[in-house]
Protein backbone atom coordinates (compact mmCIF):
# COMPACT_ATOMS: atom_id res chain seq x y z
CA UNK A 1 0.00 0.00 0.00
CA UNK A 2 1.53 3.27 -1.09
CA UNK A 3 -0.79 5.43 0.92
CA UNK A 4 -1.35 5.86 4.63
CA UNK A 5 -4.61 4.91 6.33
CA UNK A 6 -3.73 6.44 9.68
CA UNK A 7 -6.49 8.45 11.27
CA UNK A 8 -9.17 7.33 8.81
CA UNK A 9 -12.68 6.19 9.73
CA UNK A 10 -13.96 2.77 8.62
CA UNK A 11 -15.83 4.28 5.68
CA UNK A 12 -12.74 6.25 4.60
CA UNK A 13 -10.59 3.15 4.98
CA UNK A 14 -12.77 0.96 2.80
CA UNK A 15 -13.16 3.60 0.10
CA UNK A 16 -9.43 4.38 0.20
CA UNK A 17 -8.42 0.77 -0.26
CA UNK A 18 -11.05 0.18 -2.93
CA UNK A 19 -10.06 3.29 -4.89
CA UNK A 20 -6.33 2.82 -4.35
CA UNK A 21 -5.54 6.20 -2.77
CA UNK A 22 -6.08 7.91 0.59
CA UNK A 23 -9.50 9.56 0.56
CA UNK A 24 -11.26 11.64 3.21
CA UNK A 25 -14.83 12.67 3.90
CA UNK A 26 -16.07 14.91 1.10
CA UNK A 27 -13.92 13.36 -1.65
CA UNK A 28 -15.53 11.73 -4.63
CA UNK A 29 -14.45 8.22 -5.52
CA UNK A 30 -15.21 5.58 -8.11
CA UNK A 31 -14.82 2.09 -6.68
CA UNK A 32 -15.31 -1.48 -7.84
CA UNK A 33 -18.43 -3.05 -6.38
CA UNK A 34 -17.93 -6.46 -4.81
CA UNK A 35 -21.61 -7.36 -4.84
CA UNK A 36 -24.78 -5.84 -6.30
CA UNK A 37 -28.04 -7.04 -4.77
CA UNK A 38 -31.31 -6.59 -6.64
CA UNK A 39 -34.70 -7.49 -5.17
CA UNK A 40 -37.66 -8.87 -7.11
CA UNK A 41 -39.66 -5.63 -7.18
CA UNK A 42 -36.82 -3.48 -8.59
CA UNK A 43 -35.24 -6.12 -10.87
CA UNK A 44 -37.64 -5.44 -13.78
CA UNK A 45 -36.58 -1.72 -13.95
CA UNK A 46 -32.93 -2.70 -13.69
CA UNK A 47 -33.31 -5.29 -16.45
CA UNK A 48 -35.06 -2.72 -18.65
CA UNK A 49 -32.23 -0.20 -18.12
CA UNK A 50 -29.62 -2.86 -18.84
CA UNK A 51 -31.33 -3.92 -22.04
CA UNK A 52 -32.47 -0.56 -23.39
CA UNK A 53 -29.80 1.84 -22.17
CA UNK A 54 -26.69 -0.16 -21.42
CA UNK A 55 -26.50 -2.53 -24.38
CA UNK A 56 -26.89 -5.54 -22.12
CA UNK A 57 -23.50 -4.97 -20.49
CA UNK A 58 -22.97 -6.99 -17.30
CA UNK A 59 -19.38 -6.69 -16.20
CA UNK A 60 -19.24 -9.34 -13.49
CA UNK A 61 -22.39 -11.50 -13.41
CA UNK A 62 -20.93 -13.47 -10.49
CA UNK A 63 -21.00 -10.27 -8.44
CA UNK A 64 -24.73 -9.77 -9.02
CA UNK A 65 -27.48 -11.40 -6.96
CA UNK A 66 -31.20 -11.34 -7.65
CA UNK A 67 -33.37 -12.25 -4.68
CA UNK A 68 -37.06 -13.05 -4.98
CA UNK A 69 -38.20 -12.10 -1.50
CA UNK A 70 -40.45 -9.05 -1.38
CA UNK A 71 -43.53 -10.75 -2.83
CA UNK A 72 -42.66 -14.43 -2.56
CA UNK A 73 -44.39 -16.67 -3.46
CA UNK A 74 -46.03 -14.45 -6.08
CA UNK A 75 -49.31 -12.90 -4.95
CA UNK A 76 -50.95 -12.52 -8.37
CA UNK A 77 -50.47 -13.14 -12.08
CA UNK A 78 -48.78 -9.80 -12.67
CA UNK A 79 -46.13 -10.42 -10.02
CA UNK A 80 -45.70 -14.03 -11.19
CA UNK A 81 -45.08 -12.81 -14.73
CA UNK A 82 -42.39 -10.31 -13.72
CA UNK A 83 -40.74 -12.88 -11.48
CA UNK A 84 -40.65 -15.30 -14.38
CA UNK A 85 -38.80 -12.66 -16.44
CA UNK A 86 -36.39 -12.01 -13.60
CA UNK A 87 -35.59 -15.74 -13.31
CA UNK A 88 -35.09 -16.10 -17.05
CA UNK A 89 -32.79 -13.07 -17.19
CA UNK A 90 -30.74 -14.36 -14.24
CA UNK A 91 -30.30 -17.79 -15.83
CA UNK A 92 -29.46 -16.36 -19.22
CA UNK A 93 -26.73 -14.14 -17.75
CA UNK A 94 -25.39 -16.46 -15.00
CA UNK A 95 -26.49 -14.07 -12.29
CA UNK A 96 -26.89 -15.55 -8.79
CA UNK A 97 -30.58 -16.23 -8.25
CA UNK A 98 -32.10 -16.80 -4.84
CA UNK A 99 -35.64 -17.86 -5.55
CA UNK A 100 -38.87 -18.01 -3.54
CA UNK A 101 -38.36 -19.26 0.00
CA UNK A 102 -34.60 -18.86 0.24
CA UNK A 103 -35.20 -15.77 2.34
CA UNK A 104 -34.84 -12.02 2.70
CA UNK A 105 -32.19 -10.46 0.43
CA UNK A 106 -30.00 -9.13 3.24
CA UNK A 107 -30.12 -12.28 5.34
CA UNK A 108 -29.34 -14.43 2.30
CA UNK A 109 -26.37 -12.34 1.17
CA UNK A 110 -24.80 -12.52 4.61
CA UNK A 111 -25.46 -16.27 4.95
CA UNK A 112 -24.00 -16.87 1.49
CA UNK A 113 -20.92 -14.78 2.39
CA UNK A 114 -21.70 -12.42 -0.46
CA UNK A 115 -20.90 -9.56 1.91
CA UNK A 116 -17.49 -9.63 3.57
CA UNK A 117 -15.35 -7.35 5.72
CA UNK A 118 -13.93 -4.49 3.64
CA UNK A 119 -16.21 -5.10 0.65
CA UNK A 120 -18.41 -2.59 -1.13
CA UNK A 121 -21.96 -3.94 -1.44
CA UNK A 122 -24.80 -1.99 -3.03
CA UNK A 123 -28.45 -3.03 -2.99
CA UNK A 124 -31.70 -1.88 -4.53
CA UNK A 125 -33.13 -1.67 -1.02
CA UNK A 126 -32.58 1.07 1.52
CA UNK A 127 -31.79 -1.35 4.35
CA UNK A 128 -28.59 -2.41 2.58
CA UNK A 129 -26.80 -0.59 5.40
CA UNK A 130 -27.08 -3.99 7.13
CA UNK A 131 -23.86 -5.21 5.43
CA UNK A 132 -21.98 -2.96 7.84
CA UNK A 133 -22.61 -5.74 10.37
CA UNK A 134 -19.76 -7.69 8.75
CA UNK A 135 -17.64 -4.60 8.11
CA UNK A 136 -18.78 -4.09 4.50
CA UNK A 137 -19.58 -0.67 3.05
CA UNK A 138 -23.25 -1.44 2.31
CA UNK A 139 -25.74 1.06 0.96
CA UNK A 140 -29.07 1.32 -0.88
CA UNK A 141 -29.56 2.98 -4.26
CA UNK A 142 -32.18 3.75 -6.92
CA UNK A 143 -32.69 1.72 -10.10
CA UNK A 144 -30.33 3.73 -12.36
CA UNK A 145 -27.42 3.51 -9.91
CA UNK A 146 -28.00 -0.21 -9.51
CA UNK A 147 -28.17 -0.78 -13.26
CA UNK A 148 -24.93 1.18 -13.74
CA UNK A 149 -23.25 -0.88 -11.02
CA UNK A 150 -24.37 -4.12 -12.68
CA UNK A 151 -23.19 -2.93 -16.10
CA UNK A 152 -19.85 -1.41 -15.11
CA UNK A 153 -18.95 -3.36 -11.96
CA UNK A 154 -18.30 0.01 -10.32
CA UNK A 155 -20.07 2.91 -8.67
CA UNK A 156 -19.27 6.39 -7.40
CA UNK A 157 -19.54 7.74 -3.87
CA UNK A 158 -18.98 10.91 -1.97
CA UNK A 159 -16.91 9.71 0.99
CA UNK A 160 -19.18 10.18 4.03
CA UNK A 161 -18.47 11.98 7.28
CA UNK A 162 -18.75 9.69 10.27
CA UNK A 163 -20.96 9.86 13.34
CA UNK A 164 -19.40 7.71 16.03
CA UNK A 165 -21.80 6.05 18.43
CA UNK A 166 -20.06 4.99 21.59
CA UNK A 167 -21.92 2.52 23.78
CA UNK A 168 -21.01 2.66 27.47
CA UNK A 169 -22.13 0.60 30.43
CA UNK A 170 -23.80 -2.78 30.34
CA UNK A 171 -27.31 -3.39 29.20
CA UNK A 172 -29.95 -4.34 31.74
CA UNK A 173 -31.74 -7.69 31.38
CA UNK A 174 -34.45 -7.44 28.75
CA UNK A 175 -32.77 -4.69 26.74
CA UNK A 176 -32.03 -6.13 23.30
CA UNK A 177 -30.10 -5.03 20.23
CA UNK A 178 -33.43 -3.80 18.83
CA UNK A 179 -33.92 -1.46 21.79
CA UNK A 180 -30.36 -0.21 21.33
CA UNK A 181 -30.84 0.28 17.58
CA UNK A 182 -34.08 2.22 18.22
CA UNK A 183 -32.32 4.36 20.83
CA UNK A 184 -29.69 5.32 18.25
CA UNK A 185 -32.43 6.41 15.83
CA UNK A 186 -34.23 8.31 18.60
CA UNK A 187 -31.08 10.16 19.61
CA UNK A 188 -29.94 10.96 16.05
CA UNK A 189 -33.49 11.54 14.67
CA UNK A 190 -34.71 10.56 11.19
CA UNK A 191 -32.28 12.87 9.35
CA UNK A 192 -29.56 13.15 11.97
CA UNK A 193 -27.10 11.03 10.03
CA UNK A 194 -28.04 11.98 6.45
CA UNK A 195 -25.13 11.22 4.05
CA UNK A 196 -23.07 10.06 6.99
CA UNK A 197 -21.55 6.80 8.08
CA UNK A 198 -22.55 5.63 11.54
CA UNK A 199 -19.81 3.71 13.35
CA UNK A 200 -21.01 1.68 16.30
CA UNK A 201 -18.30 1.41 18.95
CA UNK A 202 -18.50 -0.53 22.19
CA UNK A 203 -19.99 -3.48 20.30
CA UNK A 204 -17.20 -6.03 20.82
CA UNK A 205 -19.53 -8.46 22.60
CA UNK A 206 -22.42 -8.09 20.15
CA UNK A 207 -23.36 -11.22 18.18
CA UNK A 208 -23.54 -11.16 14.37
CA UNK A 209 -27.33 -11.13 14.52
CA UNK A 210 -27.29 -8.17 16.92
CA UNK A 211 -24.85 -6.30 14.70
CA UNK A 212 -27.21 -6.89 11.79
CA UNK A 213 -30.11 -5.39 13.76
CA UNK A 214 -28.02 -2.30 14.55
CA UNK A 215 -26.71 -1.72 11.03
CA UNK A 216 -30.13 -2.45 9.51
CA UNK A 217 -31.66 0.53 11.32
CA UNK A 218 -28.83 2.95 10.40
CA UNK A 219 -30.82 4.08 7.37
CA UNK A 220 -33.71 5.13 9.63
CA UNK A 221 -31.43 7.96 10.81
CA UNK A 222 -30.73 8.80 7.14
CA UNK A 223 -27.27 7.19 7.09
CA UNK A 224 -25.46 6.06 3.97
CA UNK A 225 -23.74 3.21 5.82
CA UNK A 226 -23.82 1.76 9.33
CA UNK A 227 -20.49 0.14 10.15
CA UNK A 228 -19.80 -2.09 13.12
CA UNK A 229 -16.05 -2.43 13.80
CA UNK A 230 -14.93 -5.97 12.99
CA UNK A 231 -13.74 -6.62 16.52
CA UNK A 232 -15.01 -9.52 18.62
CA UNK A 233 -15.83 -13.20 18.35
CA UNK A 234 -18.85 -12.64 16.15
CA UNK A 235 -16.64 -12.17 13.11
CA UNK A 236 -14.55 -15.27 13.87
CA UNK A 237 -15.61 -17.03 10.70
CA UNK A 238 -14.58 -14.14 8.47
CA UNK A 239 -11.24 -13.09 7.12
CA UNK A 240 -10.82 -9.55 8.37
CA UNK A 241 -8.16 -7.54 6.52
CA UNK A 242 -5.62 -5.83 8.79
CA UNK A 243 -6.31 -2.45 7.25
CA UNK A 244 -9.86 -2.55 8.59
CA UNK A 245 -8.73 -2.07 12.19
CA UNK A 246 -9.64 1.40 13.43
CA UNK A 247 -7.12 3.65 15.13
CA UNK A 248 -7.70 7.24 16.28
CA UNK A 249 -9.86 8.57 13.51
CA UNK A 250 -11.30 12.04 13.18
CA UNK A 251 -15.01 11.81 13.68
CA UNK A 252 -17.49 14.48 12.73
CA UNK A 253 -19.41 13.82 15.96
CA UNK A 254 -19.36 11.34 18.80
CA UNK A 255 -22.57 10.42 20.60
CA UNK A 256 -22.29 8.44 23.82
CA UNK A 257 -25.14 6.17 24.76
CA UNK A 258 -25.23 4.68 28.25
CA UNK A 259 -26.70 1.22 27.79
CA UNK A 260 -27.36 0.78 31.49
CA UNK A 261 -30.01 3.50 31.28
CA UNK A 262 -32.03 1.82 28.49
CA UNK A 263 -35.39 0.08 28.82
CA UNK A 264 -37.36 -2.10 26.41
CA UNK A 265 -38.75 0.33 23.85
CA UNK A 266 -41.36 0.78 21.18
CA UNK A 267 -41.24 2.86 18.06
CA UNK A 268 -44.69 4.42 18.04
CA UNK A 269 -46.66 5.26 14.84
CA UNK A 270 -45.97 6.80 12.42
CA UNK A 271 -42.24 7.51 12.61
CA UNK A 272 -39.33 5.26 13.45
CA UNK A 273 -37.59 7.91 15.57
CA UNK A 274 -40.70 8.26 17.76
CA UNK A 275 -39.29 5.91 20.40
CA UNK A 276 -40.79 5.49 23.89
CA UNK A 277 -40.51 3.03 26.78
CA UNK A 278 -42.91 0.08 26.49
CA UNK A 279 -44.40 1.12 29.87
CA UNK A 280 -46.04 4.16 28.25
CA UNK A 281 -48.23 1.96 26.05
CA UNK A 282 -48.96 -1.09 28.20
CA UNK A 283 -52.39 -2.60 27.64
CA UNK A 284 -53.04 -1.32 24.11
CA UNK A 285 -55.01 -4.21 22.50
CA UNK A 286 -53.07 -5.99 19.75
CA UNK A 287 -54.62 -7.73 16.71
CA UNK A 288 -51.47 -9.07 15.10
CA UNK A 289 -47.94 -9.77 16.23
CA UNK A 290 -45.42 -10.13 13.42
CA UNK A 291 -42.04 -11.69 14.14
CA UNK A 292 -39.69 -11.62 11.17
CA UNK A 293 -37.88 -9.32 8.66
CA UNK A 294 -34.25 -8.47 8.07
CA UNK A 295 -34.27 -6.65 11.41
CA UNK A 296 -35.37 -9.48 13.73
CA UNK A 297 -36.24 -12.70 11.90
CA UNK A 298 -33.18 -14.75 12.79
CA UNK A 299 -32.70 -17.88 14.88
CA UNK A 300 -31.89 -15.99 18.10
CA UNK A 301 -35.03 -13.90 17.61
CA UNK A 302 -37.23 -16.97 17.12
CA UNK A 303 -35.64 -18.63 20.13
CA UNK A 304 -36.27 -15.57 22.29
CA UNK A 305 -39.94 -15.69 21.32
CA UNK A 306 -40.10 -19.47 21.97
CA UNK A 307 -38.52 -19.04 25.41
CA UNK A 308 -41.36 -16.72 26.41
CA UNK A 309 -44.15 -18.74 24.78
CA UNK A 310 -42.97 -22.21 25.86
CA UNK A 311 -45.88 -24.18 27.30
CA UNK A 312 -48.30 -21.29 26.85
CA UNK A 313 -50.84 -20.07 24.31
CA UNK A 314 -51.13 -16.85 22.36
CA UNK A 315 -54.14 -14.70 23.42
CA UNK A 316 -57.34 -15.54 21.61
CA UNK A 317 -57.79 -12.07 20.12
CA UNK A 318 -54.27 -11.97 18.67
CA UNK A 319 -52.71 -13.58 15.58
CA UNK A 320 -49.05 -14.45 15.91
CA UNK A 321 -47.39 -14.53 12.51
CA UNK A 322 -43.80 -15.72 12.27
CA UNK A 323 -41.74 -15.52 9.08
CA UNK A 324 -38.15 -16.74 9.41
CA UNK A 325 -35.64 -14.52 7.63
CA UNK A 326 -34.29 -17.40 5.54
CA UNK A 327 -34.63 -21.08 4.75
CA UNK A 328 -31.50 -21.68 6.84
CA UNK A 329 -33.08 -20.00 9.85
CA UNK A 330 -36.22 -22.10 9.33
CA UNK A 331 -34.24 -25.35 9.08
CA UNK A 332 -32.30 -24.56 12.23
CA UNK A 333 -35.43 -23.57 14.11
CA UNK A 334 -37.07 -26.85 13.08
CA UNK A 335 -34.00 -28.87 14.08
CA UNK A 336 -33.70 -27.40 17.56
CA UNK A 337 -37.41 -27.61 18.39
CA UNK A 338 -38.07 -23.85 18.29
CA UNK A 339 -40.67 -24.20 15.56
CA UNK A 340 -42.52 -26.97 17.47
CA UNK A 341 -42.64 -24.79 20.58
CA UNK A 342 -43.97 -21.85 18.59
CA UNK A 343 -46.57 -23.95 16.76
CA UNK A 344 -47.77 -25.38 20.06
CA UNK A 345 -48.21 -21.83 21.32
CA UNK A 346 -50.44 -21.01 18.36
CA UNK A 347 -48.03 -19.32 15.96
CA UNK A 348 -48.69 -19.27 12.23
CA UNK A 349 -45.70 -19.56 9.87
CA UNK A 350 -45.08 -17.98 6.47
CA UNK A 351 -42.56 -18.69 3.71
CA UNK A 352 -39.13 -17.16 4.47
CA UNK A 353 -39.05 -13.70 2.88
CA UNK A 354 -40.27 -10.19 3.64
CA UNK A 355 -43.88 -11.19 4.32
CA UNK A 356 -46.17 -8.26 5.20
CA UNK A 357 -43.27 -5.92 6.10
CA UNK A 358 -44.16 -3.55 3.24
CA UNK A 359 -47.83 -4.40 3.13
CA UNK A 360 -48.25 -6.32 -0.08
CA UNK A 361 -49.32 -9.77 1.07
CA UNK A 362 -49.25 -12.47 3.78
CA UNK A 363 -50.60 -10.56 6.75
CA UNK A 364 -51.59 -7.02 5.78
CA UNK A 365 -53.52 -4.97 8.32
CA UNK A 366 -57.16 -3.83 8.25
CA UNK A 367 -58.28 -0.31 9.21
CA UNK A 368 -58.15 0.17 12.97
CA UNK A 369 -55.90 -2.83 13.59
CA UNK A 370 -52.86 -2.69 15.82
CA UNK A 371 -49.72 -4.68 15.07
CA UNK A 372 -46.65 -5.19 17.20
CA UNK A 373 -43.89 -5.92 14.70
CA UNK A 374 -40.20 -6.75 14.93
CA UNK A 375 -39.60 -4.92 11.62
CA UNK A 376 -38.02 -1.53 10.93
CA UNK A 377 -40.66 0.85 9.57
CA UNK A 378 -43.96 1.99 11.05
CA UNK A 379 -44.90 4.61 8.44
CA UNK A 380 -48.57 5.22 7.79
CA UNK A 381 -49.92 2.43 5.58
CA UNK A 382 -46.64 0.51 5.54
CA UNK A 383 -48.29 -2.84 6.34
CA UNK A 384 -51.63 -2.26 4.67
CA UNK A 385 -54.36 0.14 5.75
CA UNK A 386 -53.25 3.73 6.50
CA UNK A 387 -55.61 3.48 9.45
CA UNK A 388 -53.70 0.61 11.02
CA UNK A 389 -51.01 1.19 13.63
CA UNK A 390 -47.61 -0.48 13.77
CA UNK A 391 -45.53 -0.51 16.95
CA UNK A 392 -41.94 -1.62 16.37
CA UNK A 393 -40.46 -3.73 19.15
CA UNK A 394 -38.00 -6.43 20.09
CA UNK A 395 -38.97 -10.11 19.64
CA UNK A 396 -39.28 -10.36 23.44
CA UNK A 397 -41.83 -7.56 23.68
CA UNK A 398 -43.61 -8.96 20.62
CA UNK A 399 -43.88 -12.38 22.31
CA UNK A 400 -45.12 -10.92 25.59
CA UNK A 401 -47.70 -8.88 23.70
CA UNK A 402 -48.89 -11.96 21.79
CA UNK A 403 -49.43 -13.78 25.09
CA UNK A 404 -51.24 -10.87 26.70
CA UNK A 405 -53.23 -9.83 23.60
CA UNK A 406 -52.06 -6.32 24.39
CA UNK A 407 -48.79 -4.43 24.50
CA UNK A 408 -46.88 -6.01 27.37
CA UNK A 409 -43.44 -6.47 28.87
CA UNK A 410 -42.04 -9.95 29.31
CA UNK A 411 -42.24 -10.97 32.96
CA UNK A 412 -39.06 -11.67 34.84
CA UNK A 413 -37.20 -13.97 34.98
CA UNK A 414 -37.91 -15.18 31.41
CA UNK A 415 -37.64 -11.49 30.52
CA UNK A 416 -34.15 -10.97 29.22
CA UNK A 417 -31.23 -13.00 30.34
CA UNK A 418 -28.46 -14.13 28.07
CA UNK A 419 -28.92 -13.88 24.35
CA UNK B 1 -26.99 29.56 -20.53
CA UNK B 2 -29.74 31.94 -21.67
CA UNK B 3 -30.05 35.50 -20.43
CA UNK B 4 -33.76 35.31 -19.66
CA UNK B 5 -34.95 35.39 -16.07
CA UNK B 6 -35.87 32.30 -14.09
CA UNK B 7 -38.44 32.14 -11.36
CA UNK B 8 -37.73 30.95 -7.82
CA UNK B 9 -40.21 28.47 -6.38
CA UNK B 10 -39.69 28.35 -2.64
CA UNK B 11 -40.68 25.35 -0.50
CA UNK B 12 -40.23 24.50 3.18
CA UNK B 13 -38.42 21.80 5.15
CA UNK B 14 -38.79 18.02 4.71
CA UNK B 15 -40.24 18.02 1.20
CA UNK B 16 -40.67 14.28 0.66
CA UNK B 17 -40.91 12.25 -2.52
CA UNK B 18 -44.66 11.97 -2.03
CA UNK B 19 -44.90 15.78 -2.05
CA UNK B 20 -42.82 15.99 -5.23
CA UNK B 21 -44.90 13.36 -6.97
CA UNK B 22 -47.70 11.63 -5.03
CA UNK B 23 -47.58 7.84 -5.45
CA UNK B 24 -51.02 7.72 -7.05
CA UNK B 25 -49.67 9.78 -9.96
CA UNK B 26 -46.74 7.45 -10.62
CA UNK B 27 -45.99 6.83 -14.31
CA UNK B 28 -47.51 3.36 -14.15
CA UNK B 29 -50.72 4.88 -12.80
CA UNK B 30 -51.22 7.88 -15.10
CA UNK B 31 -48.89 7.16 -18.01
CA UNK B 32 -45.31 7.97 -18.97
CA UNK B 33 -46.29 11.15 -20.81
CA UNK B 34 -48.62 12.56 -18.18
CA UNK B 35 -47.14 12.06 -14.73
CA UNK B 36 -45.07 15.26 -14.57
CA UNK B 37 -48.32 17.26 -14.64
CA UNK B 38 -48.90 16.10 -11.07
CA UNK B 39 -45.64 17.39 -9.60
CA UNK B 40 -46.47 18.99 -6.24
CA UNK B 41 -50.16 18.29 -6.96
CA UNK B 42 -51.05 18.37 -3.28
CA UNK B 43 -48.67 21.03 -2.04
CA UNK B 44 -48.88 23.57 -4.89
CA UNK B 45 -51.50 22.56 -7.42
CA UNK B 46 -50.65 25.49 -9.74
CA UNK B 47 -46.98 24.48 -9.96
CA UNK B 48 -46.92 22.07 -12.88
CA UNK B 49 -48.95 24.38 -15.13
CA UNK B 50 -47.05 27.56 -14.24
CA UNK B 51 -43.46 26.37 -13.98
CA UNK B 52 -41.19 27.27 -16.89
CA UNK B 53 -38.08 25.48 -18.11
CA UNK B 54 -35.03 26.70 -16.20
CA UNK B 55 -36.97 27.72 -13.08
CA UNK B 56 -35.26 27.03 -9.77
CA UNK B 57 -36.69 25.20 -6.77
CA UNK B 58 -35.56 26.31 -3.34
CA UNK B 59 -36.15 24.11 -0.32
CA UNK B 60 -35.32 23.72 3.34
CA UNK B 61 -33.87 20.80 5.25
CA UNK B 62 -33.86 17.18 4.08
CA UNK B 63 -35.23 17.80 0.57
CA UNK B 64 -36.39 14.54 -1.01
CA UNK B 65 -36.68 12.31 2.03
CA UNK B 66 -38.76 9.15 1.80
CA UNK B 67 -38.80 6.55 -0.90
CA UNK B 68 -36.12 6.00 -3.53
CA UNK B 69 -38.66 6.49 -6.36
CA UNK B 70 -36.75 7.86 -9.31
CA UNK B 71 -39.92 9.02 -11.02
CA UNK B 72 -40.31 11.92 -8.57
CA UNK B 73 -37.20 13.81 -9.78
CA UNK B 74 -37.96 12.47 -13.28
CA UNK B 75 -41.16 14.54 -13.22
CA UNK B 76 -39.13 17.68 -12.36
CA UNK B 77 -36.70 16.87 -15.14
CA UNK B 78 -39.55 16.57 -17.63
CA UNK B 79 -40.75 20.01 -16.53
CA UNK B 80 -37.27 21.35 -17.26
CA UNK B 81 -36.32 22.44 -13.73
CA UNK B 82 -33.01 24.32 -13.92
CA UNK B 83 -31.69 23.54 -10.46
CA UNK B 84 -32.65 22.77 -6.89
CA UNK B 85 -31.08 24.75 -4.05
CA UNK B 86 -31.78 23.43 -0.56
CA UNK B 87 -30.47 23.57 2.99
CA UNK B 88 -29.84 19.82 2.76
CA UNK B 89 -30.85 16.82 0.65
CA UNK B 90 -31.86 13.28 1.54
CA UNK B 91 -29.21 10.91 0.28
CA UNK B 92 -30.86 8.48 -2.14
CA UNK B 93 -32.86 11.33 -3.68
CA UNK B 94 -29.69 13.40 -4.16
CA UNK B 95 -28.15 10.57 -6.16
CA UNK B 96 -31.30 10.24 -8.20
CA UNK B 97 -31.04 13.97 -9.04
CA UNK B 98 -27.46 13.52 -10.18
CA UNK B 99 -28.35 10.46 -12.18
CA UNK B 100 -30.98 12.45 -13.99
CA UNK B 101 -28.69 15.46 -14.43
CA UNK B 102 -30.64 17.96 -12.30
CA UNK B 103 -28.17 20.41 -10.67
CA UNK B 104 -28.59 20.27 -6.90
CA UNK B 105 -26.88 22.72 -4.55
CA UNK B 106 -26.67 22.62 -0.80
CA UNK B 107 -26.56 26.31 0.15
CA UNK B 108 -28.35 27.07 3.43
CA UNK B 109 -27.46 30.79 3.47
CA UNK B 110 -28.72 31.31 -0.05
CA UNK B 111 -31.97 29.54 0.78
CA UNK B 112 -32.62 32.21 3.42
CA UNK B 113 -32.04 35.01 0.91
CA UNK B 114 -34.15 33.82 -2.00
CA UNK B 115 -37.89 34.48 -1.95
CA UNK B 116 -40.74 32.79 -3.72
CA UNK B 117 -41.45 34.57 -7.00
CA UNK B 118 -37.99 36.17 -7.25
CA UNK B 119 -36.71 36.46 -10.78
CA UNK B 120 -33.08 35.54 -11.14
CA UNK B 121 -30.47 34.80 -13.72
CA UNK B 122 -28.50 31.70 -13.07
CA UNK B 123 -25.19 30.39 -14.39
CA UNK B 124 -24.42 27.04 -12.92
CA UNK B 125 -21.06 26.71 -14.59
CA UNK B 126 -19.89 29.93 -12.93
CA UNK B 127 -21.88 29.12 -9.80
CA UNK B 128 -23.59 32.50 -9.62
CA UNK B 129 -27.21 33.51 -9.13
CA UNK B 130 -28.03 37.13 -10.07
CA UNK B 131 -31.08 38.93 -8.68
CA UNK B 132 -31.23 42.47 -10.06
CA UNK B 133 -27.97 44.12 -9.06
CA UNK B 134 -27.21 41.49 -6.40
CA UNK B 135 -25.30 38.34 -7.04
CA UNK B 136 -24.90 35.27 -4.87
CA UNK B 137 -22.35 32.53 -5.31
CA UNK B 138 -23.29 28.91 -5.12
CA UNK B 139 -21.00 26.34 -3.58
CA UNK B 140 -18.70 25.28 -6.38
CA UNK B 141 -20.07 22.11 -7.94
CA UNK B 142 -17.39 19.45 -8.11
CA UNK B 143 -15.85 18.82 -11.50
CA UNK B 144 -17.71 15.54 -11.39
CA UNK B 145 -21.04 17.36 -11.45
CA UNK B 146 -19.93 19.63 -14.30
CA UNK B 147 -19.15 16.60 -16.38
CA UNK B 148 -22.44 14.94 -15.51
CA UNK B 149 -24.40 18.03 -16.44
CA UNK B 150 -22.51 18.49 -19.69
CA UNK B 151 -23.72 15.06 -20.81
CA UNK B 152 -27.18 15.27 -19.25
CA UNK B 153 -26.92 12.50 -16.66
CA UNK B 154 -24.61 9.92 -15.14
CA UNK B 155 -26.25 7.31 -17.34
CA UNK B 156 -25.66 9.37 -20.49
CA UNK B 157 -22.06 10.01 -19.46
CA UNK B 158 -21.41 6.34 -18.85
CA UNK B 159 -23.01 5.34 -22.15
CA UNK B 160 -20.76 7.74 -24.03
CA UNK B 161 -17.43 7.21 -22.26
CA UNK B 162 -17.85 3.76 -20.65
CA UNK B 163 -16.59 5.23 -17.42
CA UNK B 164 -17.85 7.45 -14.62
CA UNK B 165 -17.19 11.18 -14.57
CA UNK B 166 -13.79 11.87 -13.02
CA UNK B 167 -12.75 8.23 -13.23
CA UNK B 168 -9.09 7.88 -14.10
CA UNK B 169 -8.41 11.46 -13.10
CA UNK B 170 -9.54 10.74 -9.54
CA UNK B 171 -6.95 8.11 -8.82
S1 LIG C 1 -37.89 -7.52 5.43
FE1 LIG C 1 -38.84 -5.50 5.15
S2 LIG C 1 -37.22 -4.02 5.49
FE2 LIG C 1 -36.24 -6.03 5.19
S3 LIG C 1 -35.77 -6.11 3.00
FE3 LIG C 1 -37.78 -7.03 3.26
S4 LIG C 1 -39.27 -5.37 2.94
FE4 LIG C 1 -37.23 -4.43 3.29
Amino acid sequence: MTYDLKGLTLAERILSVRSGRRVKAGDLVVVPVDQVMVVDSIAPSVIRLLKEELAGEIRYPERVSFVIDHVAPAANVEVATTQKQVREFAREHQINLFDVGRGICHQVLIEERLAQPGWVVVGSDSHSTIYGAVGAFGTGMGATDIALAVASGRTWFRVPETVRILFKGSRPAGVTAKDIALEVVRVLTADGATYASIEYHGTETFSLSERMTLANLAVEAGAKVGLVPTVGEALGAYEVPDWLAVDEASYETTVEIDLSGLRPSLSVPFFVDNVHPVENHLGVPVDQVFVGTCTNGRLDDLRAVAAILEGRRVAERTRLLIIPASSTVLEQAVADGTVATLLAAGAVFGTPGCGPCMGRHMGVLAPGEVCVSTSNRNFMGRMGSPEAKIFLASPEVAAASALAGAIALPETPSFGGDR
Amino acid sequence: MSECLQRIWRFGDSINTDDILPGKYAPFMVGETEFQRYAFAHLRPEFAADVRPGDILVGGRNWGLGSSREYAPQALKKLGIGAIIAKSFARIHYRNLLNLGIPAFEAPELVELLQDGDNVRYEWAEGIVHRGAESFSLPKPPLFLHEVLAEGSVLAYYKKYKKFPGEGRLS
